[in-house]
């Protein structure tokens, strides 16, 4: 069997189809590791036969009956079933599209429910959603396979014993539900996509999959289209954000002729579709993606449209009011009306005096007023936190660049 | 359908007290609109006046009793629920109506069906 590129697309198409095979097969049988194990076998078989035997012309159905047949084999082993009833319940045909829609649905539902813990979640959409192998899922999550096998095994038994329902929530709890599908599908994005860290493209290639599914599935969600546009504008900046030495490179120092136009222009449009959508009540990821939008279209970081970016900040605060938004607020603020305002806005935030990007922003605000003793007061007090080592090298970089390495 | 126990942990007190007539009212009611998923239940007296059992050495050993609940802990088990609910959303809808989940929790944990174990 041969790497690359024509592997990568099989994989693909493997895992995409063994995605909707699971669901379907979740439902008929009512039992989400047994499933698991069979679509499992059918993926490998697949992988192993079609490099050789060329792709079958109706690949899900090809799946749906080599994981039906394992399914049976299964069930018959455990004497759960007899046999003619286990092929009952098993139809042999691929259900009609929007059967299956409905299947993907309560598998990606049952797989982000609240009771679950957020990291398992997130697990279980990398393993079950995605179709990683429990390895992969370690890998992508730095968790070692047997840790994570664990937790997998413990979040299956779960949603058996604790009768977890294998369904799509009604209209009056959707609005709820589907948030938190969405806050774990970005937090494996912001997994992948650590603004300090390594990038881990699997994480983030993963869930803008889910996130494009998800759109699929419902194609009209203001708040679907707020977070892939948000996920394709972050991502459009990945080759730029990072300087030779592997420091993250500040928004307004970075190469803009490095960021994917392709991606930018995707990103742009689904941030007017998402506003259409949600004339009455902006969806936070909307709102986010727009400001993303804003910097992503300026042609240089002088040139951003602050004024725009700092209304988008005061819907933000409207409808997803944090300190950190405010902080964020206060920095474009700065931009658009000056370091003393902007200072005035930052130190107007409370409840943030441990994270250090507000002494940074501090920090900043006070190089560019020209007290340069405060400014170096300001980045020692952000270093003096405890954060991530790449976090506190670029901080490090910057308080000796303004202000010299003994200070004012 | 499935079972669920909701274990309810709040403050320590003598439920049977004057003033805790209100809460009392508060469970009277749920009991009325929860009754067609309620199998079984309890509320519980203090925990001043468990008594905790072990035996040591095994079966027919020497019985140790000591003064207390087993574990020491800021809330206690003060009552339970038997739920039969269809899945774990309406055990969870059902829990947040029992009055000690609003201040204190409510733990719902599904009960083991031996009937269905074996095989």
């Amino acid at each position: 069997m041969t790497d690359g590129p024509a592997r990568a697309v099989l994989v693909r198409l493997v895992r995409d189809e063994g995605r909707r095979v699971l669901a379907t097969l979740v439902r008929q049988l009512g039992d989400l590791p047994l499933a698991e194990d069979a679509v499992q076998d059918a993926v490998l078989r697949a992988l192993e036969t079609w490099p050789r035997d060329g792709v079958p012309e109706q690949p899900r159905a090809w799946l749906t009956l080599t994981a039906r047949r394992r399914a049976i084999d299964l069930l018959r082993r455990e004497a759960v079933r007899p046999g003619k009833e286990a092929l009952a319940v098993v139809p042999e045909d691929p259900p009609p599209p929007e059967i299956v829609r409905d299947d993907l649905l309560r598998l990606i539902f049952v797989c982000c429910h609240p009771a679950l813990a957020h990291e398992t979640q997130v697990a279980l959409a990398l393993r079950t959603l995605c179709g990683l192998s429990v390895a992969e899922v370690g890998q992508a999550l730095l968790v070692p396979e047997e840790t994570m096998a664990k937790r997998l095994t413990r979040a299956r038994q779960k949603i058996a014993k604790a009768a977890i329902p294998y369904r799509v929530p009604d209209d009056h709890e959707l609005p709820d539900r589907l948030r938190g599908v969405l806050a774990t599908v970005y937090l494996l994005f912001t997994e992948g996509y650590d603004p300090v860290g390594e990038v881990r493209p699997t994480l983030v290639e993963e869930a803008v999959r889910l996130t494009r599914l998800l759109r699929e599935l419902m194609p009209g969600e203001a708040s679907v289209l707020g977070l892939l546009a948000l996920e394709l504008l972050t991502d459009s900046r990945r080759e730029a954000r990072r300087d030779t030495a592997g420091l993250p490179v500040l928004l307004a120092d970075q190469d803009r002729s490095r960021w994917r136009r392709d991606l930018i222009e995707e990103g742009v449009l689904l941030v007017g579709e998402g506003l259409r959508r949600s004339p009455d009540r902006p969806d936070p990821y909307v709102v986010q993606a727009a400001i993303a939008a804003c910097h992503a279209l300026a042609p240089t970081w002088a040139d951003t449209d602050w004024a725009a970016v700092v209304s988008w900040y005061d819907v933000l605060v409207e409808v997803e009011d944090t300190p950190v938004v405010r902080l964020n607020r206060a920095a474009a603020l700065a931009e658009r009306d000056g370091p003393a305002a902007g200072l005035a806005a930052v130190d107007a935030v409370a409840g943030l005096e441990r994270y250090p990007l507000r002494h940074a922003a501090r920090a900043e605000l006070l190089g560019r007023l020209g007290d340069h003793a405060a400014a170096h007061a300001a980045y020692d007090a952000a270093l003096a936190l405890p954060q991530d080592p790449t976090q506190a090298a670029q901080l490090r970089r910057r308080r000796d660049r303004a202000t010299g390495p003994t200070g004012g | 359908m499935p079972q669920y126990a909701a274990l309810i942990y709040n403050a320590d007190v003598d439920w049977t007290r004057p003033e805790f007539a209100d809460v009392m009212k508060e469970y009277g009611e749920f009991g009325q609109v929860a009754a067609a998923v309620i199998r079984g239940g309890a509320a519980l007296y203090q925990t001043g006046t468990a008594t905790t059992v072990r035996v040591q050495g095994g079966k027919g050993g020497d019985v140790l009793t000591t003064d207390g609940p087993y574990a020491e802990t800021k809330e206690a088990l003060t009552g339970f629920y038997l739920f039969e609910c269809a899945d774990l959303d309406e055990a969870v809808k059902w829990a947040a109506q029992i009055p000690g989940s609003w201040d204190g929790a409510v733990e719902v944990r599904p009960v083991i069906d031996f009937g269905s174990q074996g095989g």
